[in-house]
């Protein structure tokens, strides 16, 4: 008796080939620019730069902040995704496209809108009870801005994807909406939630435009990571900006990884 | 009983108008109807989840218009089951008793109570996404009669399902609504489904409903 093994060869396929070979280029583009950065650099580089208090000043304000903002973010995304995914009204697409001005926003205009409307009466009856135009605060709001509408965006798509479905049995055994959205909903969402507040964790900690603008860039109190690699260049000191930088895209790379491992697993 | 009384329902170009019909006390009717005329969206306004334009929703002679679907004391099995994606079966059925603030142990007594009838006692520790479309259903209906409804409203509950499970699950919701007395609503194109468990037959069309003689064309 014979037994036919199927082989594990698959045929050449043209149509995979190319779509393999335009990925492949992308990624050897992307490999190939953080190797050049990478070959600039030393060890020694990156440790003289982490020693330096000012630098380990930016890392834990920036790692501080990002948190602070995904929270915030997340926060605000929850409510206004469920609006906009579920939510029947007029002046829908108004909302829609409003939510979507932060992210087509130049982001020095962003910060420039900021510090304008902390000039405002109003603005300044704020900056009375919580100061933030150049400060921690001003960081975080400043990043919000940006990373809120990039959490909005994906908490929409998260909750579009969901049927309604479950929820409204959960009503009819006796919650509210809110308590069915709370029991039934937000826990089929945690996926999205976890990528919605990564989304704006990483968003915030490349942020730079906003922040200098609004936050300044003053050293031991508004400087996060970006604008060390700013003031470093500023200043040549070309090392120093390269080891920083190196260290972002290792953050970003930990953070990649630690969505997709969650993500699988929430 | 369950009486919907000149309800309306209006959404861009789609509207029902004046349906008018009643399900008596302790019988099994079937609401049949073609492909999108409007079947769910009357019984998503029976429980509640819709506001009609106008008329009246009744049900065991009370008024219920304009109670919240929680207060209705309504089972309701949709058409896929919609079960809690991340609650394991126990957690589905024991739901309703869970946010009334039942005791633990009363919730416990009534989940054996429902998964034993209804075979699925080796399922309660199980995620939705392990349960074939037959167990699917069985533990919606379960949820759906853990809080001991009146009414029992079925969207579809047999059209996922193949032709042998189908009879056999027709054969529990027509045993079930005898023994718990309920007065139960189910959607269907199913002639045959109609026949096999309906005591009173309705067919909704664009004039609105009707009902038809027991002994079916």
């Amino acid at each position: 008796m014979s037994t036919h093994v199927p082989s594990r060869r698959r045929r050449f396929d043209p149509f995979w080939f190319v779509l393999a070979l335009i990925a492949g280029v992308y990624l050897a583009f992307l490999l190939a620019l953080l190797g050049a950065t990478a070959g600039y650099t030393t060890p020694g580089h990156w440790l003289h730069a982490l020693a330096a208090r000012e630098i380990r000043h930016a890392i834990a304000l920036s790692l501080a902040t990002c948190l602070a903002t995904a929270l915030l973010s997340l926060l605000l995304a929850l409510p206004v995704g469920y609006l906009l995914a579920r939510g029947r009204f007029r002046g829908k697409a108004f909302l829609d496209a409003a939510l979507d001005i932060p992210i087509v926003l130049p982001p020095m205009v962003v910060g420039l809108c900021l510090l304008i409307f902390f000039q405002t009466p109003f603005g300044r009856a704020i900056e009375r009870v919580v100061p933030f135009t150049y400060t921690v605060a001003g960081v975080v709001l400043a990043q919000f801005v940006i990373g809120a509408a990039f959490a909005v965006r994906t908490m929409r798509g998260t909750f579009e994807h969901l049927s309604p479905r479950p929820e409204e049995v959960a009503m009819t055994l006796g919650c509210s909406r809110a308590r069915a959205v709370w029991l039934v909903t937000l826990p089929a969402a945690r996926r999205g939630m976890f990528a919605a507040a990564s989304i704006a964790w990483a968003r915030s900690l490349g942020e730079f435009g906003p922040i200098l603008v609004f936050a300044g860039a003053t050293r031991m109190k508004t400087e996060v990571l970006p604008t060390t690699v700013w003031l470093e260049l500023s200043v040549g000191n070309l090392e120093a900006s390269v080891a920083v930088s190196l260290l972002m895209v290792a953050l970003a790379m930990v953070v990649l990884v630690a969505v997709r491992i969650v993500g699988e697993r929430v | 009983m369950i009486r919907l009384e000149n309800i309306a329902w209006r959404v861009g170009a789609f509207h029902l108008e004046n349906i008018t019909f009643t399900v008596p006390a302790g019988c099994y009717g079937v609401l049949m109807g073609a492909t999108g005329c409007g079947k769910t969206t009357l019984l998503e306004i029976l429980c509640g989840l819709r506001q009609p334009a106008a008329g009246r929703v009744w049900i065991g002679g009370r008024d219920v218009t304009h109670e919240p679907p929680g207060a209705r004391g309504i089972g309701y099995v949709p058409q896929d089951g919609a079960l809690f994606p991340t609650y394991r079966v126990r957690e589905q059925i024991g739901f309703a008793l869970r946010v009334r603030g039942e005791p633990s142990a009363e919730i416990t007594r009534r989940v054996a109570g429902l998964a034993g009838p209804l075979g699925i006692e080796h399922l309660l520790d199980r995620l939705p996404h392990d349960l074939s479309g037959g167990e699917r259903q069985r533990v919606a209906l379960a949820r759906a009669l853990a809080p001991r409804p009146a009414v029992l409203v079925l969207d579809e509950p047999l059209s996922a399902l193949d032709e042998e499970l189908r009879d056999d699950i027709a054969t529990l919701l027509s045993s079930l609504q005898r023994e718990h007395a309920l007065t139960a609503l189910h959607i269907t194109h199913s002639r045959r489904e109609a026949a096999q468990l309906g005591d009173v037959t309705f067919r909704l069309a664009a004039g609105g409903v009707a009902e038809i003689p027991s002994a079916l064309p």
